[in-house]
């Protein structure tokens, strides 16, 4: 049990040793380890980042499912109005042409009865007229009478 | 048979109290052939203990804890640069995975306790917490595998666990010292850290005693660290040895002696036991040699 050279080959060896570990495997192993990490923590990083996209576009999916709903219930509202008031101004119109054409044919009628009883009242005179004169002639006359009612069977 | 088996208890038990007279024979030679010689516990242990030692020209070195120790690290060396090398950003390999757990797991413990911007000091912790782990895990070989295969091979004495070698944990704690001071001066300047020697704890009046106790402050440091290293994984290695003594010296003939079972059951299962309680001591003391390393290179970066 001796102190001797041994220690000082000793800690040659360990100097060599602990260089070439230090030069050639702890920086290697090392650098390897952190690009590794790196990479893991990039990873995860993006994978949450894709989540977050993905949530994100599915509140806005959703907001937009909603907003077509909605804009398809106003558009069909809007229809239903559009439709009823259609319908009623369409209602409104026959209404309206239904009176005018009854009214006009009223007046037409009226108009017509109107120069009707105009016309029968000037025959009506005229016959009377006549019907006076055949029966002044006859007075007179029996043959003129005669020649005279034969003119006038002639003239109707 | 009888007779044989109580022979071996007696022994066993003398062992235990004669541990602390089994002196390693320090500088006994390494290599030529193994000297045949009647077994004694004692003999066994102090065997075991012996490193195998040669002269060079900087001096005696411990020829088997600078093999295992750089066999060692070259194995951590080669594993990890292979997988630093293939290392992607990409899906990971099982392989890959433990490295970067390992990795991972020391880069915390460095984070959590160290705030400078040295870029020594994670792969400096990788590097002992790795390096110490293996070292101590040749501790969980069976004590007699490789030093008999080494005697085969004409080496006289091996002992296999680096880290139960004082010189090896004082290489390591000693490397750690000597960055403490380099760290300390280059943040504090070489005036700086003067000054927090001798004014420090108790202000200037007590200058002489400031820069005792900090000196001995900073001494202990390494000491404590080399010194708890060695101390768990010889104590580990040395109980091993002790429970190997049950059936050692009987070689292979153990197994057809009945009534040597009992024995070898004993051995095996103390052995297990303590191997299952070593296993837990290497990491641990893996563990605390690079916490305690972070901890005072941090607090060689701490400014008062």
């Amino acid at each position: 049990m001796s102190l001797n050279a041994t220690l000082l080959i000793q800690m040659a060896v360990f100097a060599v040793v602990v260089l070439f570990s230090m030069k050639f495997i702890w920086p290697m192993i090392m650098e390897a380890i952190e690009e590794r990490n790196k990479n893991i923590s990039d990873g995860l990083a993006a994978a949450e980042q894709g989540q977050k996209k993905l949530s994100q576009a599915e509140t806005e999916v959703n907001s937009l499912i909603k907003e077509a709903k909605q804009q398809a219930t106003t558009i069909l509202d809007q229809a239903n109005t559009r439709a009823t008031s259609i319908v009623e101004s369409a209602k409104g119109e026959g209404t309206s042409e239904r009176d005018k054409i009854i009214s006009t044919a009223q007046d037409e009628a009226e108009q017509e009865l109107v120069k009707l009883r105009e016309s029968l009242r000037k025959e009506v005179a005229g016959l009377a007229v006549s019907g006076a004169e055949k029966i002044l002639s006859r007075e007179i006359k029996t043959a003129d009478h005669k020649d005279m009612l034969d003119d006038l069977a002639k003239k109707l | 048979m009888r007779q044989k088996f109580i022979n071996k208890i007696t022994l066993v038990l003398s062992t235990l109290f004669a541990v602390g007279n089994a002196s390693a024979a320090d500088g006994a030679g390494c290599f030529g052939p193994t000297k045949e010689k009647e077994f004694s516990a004692n003999e066994y242990i102090s065997h075991h203990l012996t490193h195998c030692t040669v002269d060079t020209p900087i001096g005696i070195i411990h020829a088997d804890s600078v093999f295992y120790a750089v066999f060692m690290a070259v194995l951590f060396l080669f594993v990890f640069y292979r997988f630093a090398k293939k290392a992607s950003a990409g899906i990971p390999s099982k392989g890959q995975s433990f490295i970067e757990m390992v990795i991972e797991f020391v880069d915390e413990q460095v984070k959590d306790t160290y705030h400078g911007s040295s870029k020594l000091i994670a792969p400096l912790s990788l590097t002992i917490f790795i390096w110490v782990f293996l070292m101590n895990f040749m501790d969980l070989l069976p004590v007699d595998m490789l030093p008999k295969a080494g005697e085969m091979m004409g080496i006289q004495y091996m002992r296999v666990v680096p880290s139960a070698d004082l010189n090896v944990t004082f290489g390591l704690s000693i490397t750690v010292f000597l960055l403490i001071l380099y760290y300390s001066v280059k943040i504090k300047g070489v005036v700086g850290f003067a000054k927090e020697l001798a004014f420090q704890p108790f202000g200037k009046a007590m200058l002489p005693f400031n820069l005792l106790l900090k000196i001995i402050e900073e001494i202990a440091k390494p000491i404590s660290l080399g010194l708890r290293l060695f101390g768990n994984l010889y104590a580990g290695e040395l109980i091993f040895m002790i429970i190997a003594i049950f059936t050692a010296g009987g070689g292979v003939m153990y197994l057809l002696d009945l009534g040597m079972l009992p024995l070898a059951v004993g051995q095996f299962i103390l052995g297990l036991i303590w191997a299952l309680f070593h296993l837990i001591i290497i990491l641990l003391q893996a563990f605390i040699f690079m916490m305690l390393t972070i901890v005072y290179l941090s607090m060689a970066h701490e400014d008062h």
